[in-house]
């Protein structure tokens, strides 16, 4: 049995999270959290871990040069700066509105880069 | 091009003598190493205008200093620059100290000051006039002559009215040689701009010992003495409103405390003696822990001085002559160039007078003495300040032009029409710090942080420059970089 | 001379308390004609516009949302209302006659006569010169907001190689920013011995990217001439003073601040509001009114809150307050509220007597606590006495006050929030 200590970064809470795994890497539980969204978060966390992202997408054509964005669910850690170079060649074109589509299926993920802002 | 004169530095000194010069028919540039006007001591100083007790009885400082104390009001108001006559103080704090300030009394009254100018009084009438004095304070010397004025302000006006006048004004022209040939100067700039000039200024500051010396070897001591300051909000005026003096000792000059003529208050000078080379020229770092001891000692004067409404700290550079007097006079070698050495305090207290005395020498050099300008303007277009304007003001400059309706710089109420003003004028702002000088816009107690990012947008627009060109002072001052998509 | 307008209700600020505040008074019975926001900005939302990361709305919204949408959210309601909204005007005063004088391009310089006012200017960020750090002053120093701006909002880069000083959380979430963005973060440091800024902010913004947060750690020293060409930091003793022999090198093009949030209360101070030394901001009553009368003050103006939910909370309990005032409501006696033994200050201040509903009080500690006990007393009665396994200076804390207390309260008592071992 291995237990890992964690914040659980699902909300601004910050609730520590102990998960234990037993010999396979397998979850046996989890305590501490005071959400399921905790549970959900601690079982990604030792398995896959994933996280928001956040950055801007290059419009065209509007009266801001930038549309701030977010991937529409947590994407692979792991996948971050290869995400950003996707969303770094990313153009929109004015007008702009929340939830339209920068990126549709980042990197085979099945996750949008989504538009968060109203550009005119 | 060939120009009658060259004025090296763009200082309070240079300006003012560019300006007085600018009353006669002759061809004048005014040269400076950095982008803007007023960018070396004369941008970080206390700001004061000495009465002239302290300087040594005999010297050219004391003569210059009581005849610019003088001048300084008219030259002030001509200009439409902030002044204050607000009186000085020089505190003692015991009964020895008192002789002390007897002596400066006295020497005051031989360097030629009238017994108007000076007074010394006991520590229920300074009590009186500065409430806040600490308890230990014990009489003062009270100036009511001397005055506070803004340095570069004055700087910048004097080169405004010296451009408006017909002077050049040459920016980060930065000297590397001069030659004479031919009846000429040849200055190079190290970007490889060429200039002629007959007549040759120096008044480079701490550059100018160095200038003269690379022109014929004429070598002067002269140190890059450093002072440290700490600016505190104007919430906190008045806290004093007289330029607060401490009792000279063998310690040394003590610490000011005292308002500037936007009523911050400040605590400083300390001093500190750097290198004599370009390191020390350049270095204006403030100390780690330095304001520590200042404020410790400010506080001898001023016990409820804090930190804690500090909103800024800096540091300038004063070129001290190991003579301790100022030096001006034409090199040994030359009569053509005419050289102001160790301008240090009260150097701005007597910038009127020593313009006054370059102007004379520079006319007495010429062979022919050079024609009146019938239409000179003494002044420059008054600026606009929005935040001291009565409502009836306001109301009225903004039916003018709807600009001055818009707050940029939200803790001193600088307006986007004085921003465009002041990069407007003549030998206007091309950066922050130039924008910031003229307007107080990043002044205040947010210092830029939520302006800075709009003045930058107003100066790519008037200047037609990508905002990422637009730096805080010139040189690699870089703001921000490259798009980040 | 100049345009003279009549409204019931004036918010001065178009964020999120303002917004909120002033939708608030309209439902709370204040004809939606009658009320003015004042945004100096060129669109309502505030800081918020360049908040872009997520977080935003989890308990007001219950969904993870982005600060331009949490933003958005309030736009649109605005957009429904006949509540006018005037952009890129900036409040020069406010009079102790409720009058508001502000200018901007389009209509001059303008005067309202207001019933009641709400200040929701929010609040700015500490600058390098309250900090007394050593060293030159070139260009490459900024706060983490002003560096947010420019990467957020207009797209440029502030810099490549960064040292952020302090750990509060727009610092935080900027590390994250500028190293997606291809800079490279070096260090944060933080002079305190804990982190400002939230657990989950040290988590995804720091330790994701490896990068190091140094406590008991400062900037002593900038170097660089024209531009930030590198820092000096040194470690902190408990009086906060340097310690010798600790000092390092780190060459850097970039110093981002993130020393503290202080109210915007100019013009609080303008007609002598009673101010709170600690939260620096007005001291109000449950219903968020100051000690003028009519002039309430809600959000980041009142204390700086770490989540944007929570002024929303506060904000309509503004405009609600602001609401009855304006109906005529008047109060009469108040409870004071404190803390104490560790809880450096509590809002609101006061209570009043009358009131009918629960009052939730916030407050902050002064350092960070395990396994602490949160009591709340009212004379020899003990209204709450609850454990807490973690308090820390960075999270706002809250405690509910029953009404049926309040009730029972006199004058010449106060409720006091204090901090009790386990």
């Amino acid at each position: 049995m291995i237990e890992r200590n964690l914040i659980c970064v699902a909300c601004p809470r910050g609730c520590p999270v102990t998960v234990t795994l037993n010999e396979v890497n397998e979850v046996v539980s989890v305590t501490g959290n005071t959400c399921p969204r905790g549970d959900t978060y601690a079982r990604a966390e030792v398995t896959h871990p994933e996280r928001s992202l956040t950055s801007t997408v290059r419009v065209t054509g509007g009266k801001a040069y930038i549309v701030p964005v977010k991937s529409s669910r947590a994407i692979p850690k792991e996948l971050l700066f290869s995400a950003m170079k996707e969303i770094n060649k990313a153009t929109l074109e004015a007008p702009v509105h929340i939830g339209d589509v920068a990126i549709k299926d980042l990197l085979g993920t099945g996750i949008d880069i989504v538009a968060t802002n109203e550009i005119e | 091009m060939v120009y009658d004169i060259a004025v090296i530095g763009a200082g309070v000194v240079g300006t003012q003598i560019a300006r007085n010069l600018s009353k006669y028919d002759l061809k004048v540039a005014l040269l400076e190493k950095e982008s803007d006007i007023a960018s070396g001591t004369t941008k970080a100083n206390s700001g004061i205008v000495h009465a002239g007790f302290d300087c040594q009885t005999g010297t050219r400082m004391a003569e210059l200093n009581v005849k610019g104390c003088r001048m300084m009001e008219e030259v002030a108001t001509t200009l439409h620059v902030p002044y204050e006559k607000n009186g000085s103080l020089v505190v003692a704090f015991s009964e020895e100290e008192m002789a002390t300030i007897q002596d400066l009394y006295m020497r005051g009254i031989a360097n030629g000051l009238t017994k108007d100018e000076l007074k010394i009084i006991e520590r229920e009438e300074l009590v009186e006039m500065e409430p806040n004095i600490a308890d230990e304070a014990y009489g003062a010397l009270y100036a009511p002559t001397a005055g506070i004025v803004s340095p570069y302000e004055l700087a910048i006006a004097a080169a405004e009215c010296a451009i408006g006048n017909g002077v050049e004004f040459l920016r980060k022209f930065n000297v590397g040689g001069i030659v004479y040939e031919d009846g000429n100067f040849i200055l190079g700039a190290k970007d490889g701009r060429v200039i002629r000039a007959k007549i040759i200024v120096n008044s480079a500051g701490i550059f100018a010992s160095y200038l003269l010396e690379n022109f014929n070897g004429e070598k002067f001591k002269v140190i890059p003495r450093k002072g440290e300051y700490g600016l505190l909000d104007r919430s906190v005026y008045p806290l004093v409103t007289h330029t607060i003096f401490q009792c000279p000792t063998e310690m040394g000059k003590g610490i000011l405390v005292a308002p500037t003529t936007h009523h911050n208050i400040f605590v400083g000078p300390t001093s500190l003696d750097q290198n004599d080379n370009m390191e020390g020229k350049h270095d204006v770092s403030v100390r780690d822990g330095a304001l520590r001891t200042t404020y410790a000692e400010a506080q001898k004067s001023v016990p409820s001085v804090s930190p804690r409404d500090q909103i800024t700290s800096f540091a300038g550079l004063r070129a001290h002559w190991i003579e301790h007097d100022f030096y001006i006079a034409p090199a040994k070698t030359n009569k053509y160039m005419i050289n102001l050495i160790g301008i240090e305090s009260p150097g701005l207290a007597a910038s009127p007078a020593i313009a006054e005395c370059v102007e004379n020498m520079v006319l007495d050099t010429l062979d022919t003495k050079p024609a009146k300008k019938a239409e000179w303007n003494p002044s420059r277009k008054a600026p606009v300040f929005f935040r001291t304007m009565s409502p009836e003001e306001r109301a009225e400059l903004i039916a003018k032009d709807p600009a001055y309706s818009r707050i940029v710089c939200r803790c001193e109420t600088v307006t986007e029409g004085e921003i465009r003003d002041a990069i407007r004028a003549p030998g206007g702002a091309i950066d922050l710090d130039g924008v910031k000088r003229r307007t107080r816009a990043g002044m205040g107690r947010c210092q830029g942080g939520f302006c800075g990012s709009k003045v930058m947008e107003i100066l790519a627009e008037e200047l037609d420059q990508p905002i990422n060109e637009i730096t805080k002072f010139g040189r690699h001052s870089d703001i921000i970089y490259e798009r980040t998509k | 001379m100049n345009e003279i307008l009549n409204y019931d209700l004036v918010v001065i600020g178009g964020g999120p308390a303002g917004m909120a505040a002033a939708l608030s008074a309209k439902d709370n019975g204040v004809p939606e004609e009658n009320i003015i926001v004042l945004e100096r900005d060129v669109r309502l939302g505030g800081i918020l516009e360049q908040c872009i990361h997520t977080g935003f709305g989890l308990t007001y919204f219950g969904e993870e949302l982005s600060g331009p949408e949490y933003a958005d959210r309030f736009v649109k309601l605005m957009d429904e209302t006949k509540i006018a909204v005037k952009l890129n005007t900036m409040v020069l005063n406010i009079t102790k006659e409720n009058q508001v004088i502000a200018t901007n391009k389009e209509d001059g310089l303008i005067t309202i006569n207001a019933k009641a006012i709400i200040l929701a200017m929010g609040c700015r960020e500490r600058p390098r010169g309250a900090l007394d750090i050593a060293g030159t002053r070139p260009a490459g120093v900024m706060s983490a907001g002003q560096a947010q701006k420019f990467v957020n909002i207009d797209g440029y880069m502030p810099g490549h190689e960064c040292v952020i000083l302090g750990s509060g959380d727009i610092g935080l979430i900027m590390a994250r920013r500028m190293t997606l963005e291809g800079a490279k973060v070096k260090v944060v440091c933080e002079v305190m011995p804990y982190s400002g800024g939230l657990q989950r902010n040290i988590v995804q913004c720091l330790d994701d990217f490896d990068i190091p947060l140094r406590l008991s750690c400062t900037v002593i020293k900038i170097h660089g001439l024209d531009r930030v060409e590198g820092v000096t930091i040194a470690n902190v003793d408990d009086k906060m003073l340097p310690i010798p022999g600790t000092e390092e090198y780190i060459p850097c093009d970039t110093v981002l601040l993130s020393v503290g949030l202080i109210p915007e209360n100019e013009l609080s101070k303008q007609i002598d509001l009673d101010m709170d030394m600690v939260t620096r901001g007005p001291k109000v009553d449950e219903m968020r009114e100051t000690s003028q009368p009519g002039v309430f003050a809600c959000g980041n103006v009142l204390q700086v809150h770490d989540l944007v939910d929570f002024v929303t909370q506060e904000s309509q309990i503004a405009g609600k307050g602001a609401a009855q005032y304006i109906s005529g409501l008047r109060h009469g006696d108040v409870i004071k509220t404190r803390g104490q033994n560790g809880v450096r200050y509590t809002v609101p201040q006061s209570i009043n007597l009358d009131e009918q509903e629960d009052v939730k009080i916030y407050f902050r500690v002064g350092s960070v606590y395990h396994d602490k006990r949160v009591v709340v007393t009212c004379g020899d009665k003990v209204l709450l006495n609850r454990k807490k396994i973690k308090l820390a200076p960075g999270e706002m804390e809250n405690v509910i006050i029953k009404a049926k207390d309040i009730a029972e309260m006199t004058k010449d008592q106060e409720i006091v929030i204090s901090i009790e071992e386990a």
